[in-house]
């Protein structure tokens, strides 16, 4: 296992010099992961900005549908259940990574992955099949709110997606190194993260929507 | 796997040494049933609107806390834990943000 061996990027530790003076300037990987959390932290306030937006304008349909008239029950059902499952077996792929698993790290991030292309897939077609009966983001202020809302968090899942896709590639190539046990760790935050903001949405949009 | 564990960020060995993630069984578990309590409620107009939508949402907190705790690892690592302030900041930010736009656009609204 390379990091038992003290080598980063495949190289020999004779010519690096070891872990120390190739990271002088990186010294803390908890300090990465405090950064990481600060972007989580701002990143909040621009959902809670599209939450407010949607909590002020969702009554306001114009001439078109009303939240209950299109939320599909089954459709928002088999979103959150598919991200919730995505959530934990991205937290088992952590899981696994720090036992030193590297199969079982690389097959629950593909598993993760599946899962996340499920719900975006799902996503994509009931947006397409919204827009397709002319309930588009200009018809209202509730479905401009509502597509901004939830286009966003699915515009954040697809970049995670195409992310962990990316520090999967480096599992592969490296294996699990002081580097990529960051990477790894830093991806999954996101993922959960994207599964809070999600279950809100789940609440107060869809929810509430087919409510009243 | 000691040197792992100085390796991985965010470990601090004390939790899960056994070889079952029971801590992340328990917490998909829990928030599977909150999701589906929740769906239940709304489908079966369990309560009036006003109680129903407070209850949803206390749900939703608690399968927030269930992220957090189960999935997020914010209690581990060693250190001062400057992210836990961080995310304090953010959800007070995010509590003013919408319980403010939401009482500022009760004045007037009948004129947008």
């Amino acid at each position: 296992m390379s990091v038992m061996q003290g080598s980063l990027f495949n190289h020999p530790p004779s010519r690096v010099g070891g872990e120390r003076v190739e990271h002088a300037d990186h010294p803390d990987p908890n300090l990465w992961i405090f950064g990481f959390w600060i972007f989580l932290a701002s990143d909040l306030v621009l959902f809670a900005s599209l939450f407010a937006t949607y909590a002020v304008l969702h009554t306001h349909i114009a001439n078109g549908p009303s939240a209950r008239q299109i939320f599909d029950v089954t459709g928002f059902t088999a979103e959150t259940l598919f991200l919730l499952t995505s959530s934990f077996t991205c937290g088992l792929a952590t899981w696994s990574m720090r036992r030193g698993q590297q199969g079982w790290l690389k097959a629950w991030l593909v598993v993760t992955l599946i899962f996340g292309l499920l719900f975006i897939g799902f996503e994509v077609d009931e947006f397409a099949t919204n827009s397709m009966k002319g309930y588009g983001m200009s018809t209202s202020a509730f479905l401009s709110a509502f597509y901004t809302l939830v286009g966003t968090h699915g515009c954040h899942v697809s970049l995670g997606i195409c992310w962990m896709v990316a520090i999967l590639i480096q599992v592969f190539r490296l294996g699990i190194t002081e580097v990529t046990a960051r990477k790894v760790f830093v991806v999954s935050l996101y993922w959960h993260f994207l599964d809070v903001v999600w279950v809100f949405i789940f609440t107060v949009v869809y929810l509430t929507g087919v409510m009243g | 796997m000691s040197m792992m564990e100085e390796k991985v960020p965010g470990h601090t060995g004390r939790s899960e040494g056994g070889n079952w993630p029971w801590m992340h069984i328990i917490g998909f578990v829990i928030s599977i049933l909150l999701t589906l309590i929740a769906l239940r409620l709304v489908l079966a107009h369990a309560m009036g609107p006003a109680g129903l939508f407070v209850t949803i949402m206390v749900l939703a907190v608690l399968q927030i806390l269930v992220q957090l705790f189960f999935f997020m690892h914010i209690l581990e690592g060693g250190g001062p834990r400057w992210h836990l302030w961080m995310l304090t900041l953010g959800f007070i930010f995010v509590f003013t943000i919408i319980a403010g736009s939401i009482w500022i656009m009760t004045f007037g609204a009948e004129s947008y």
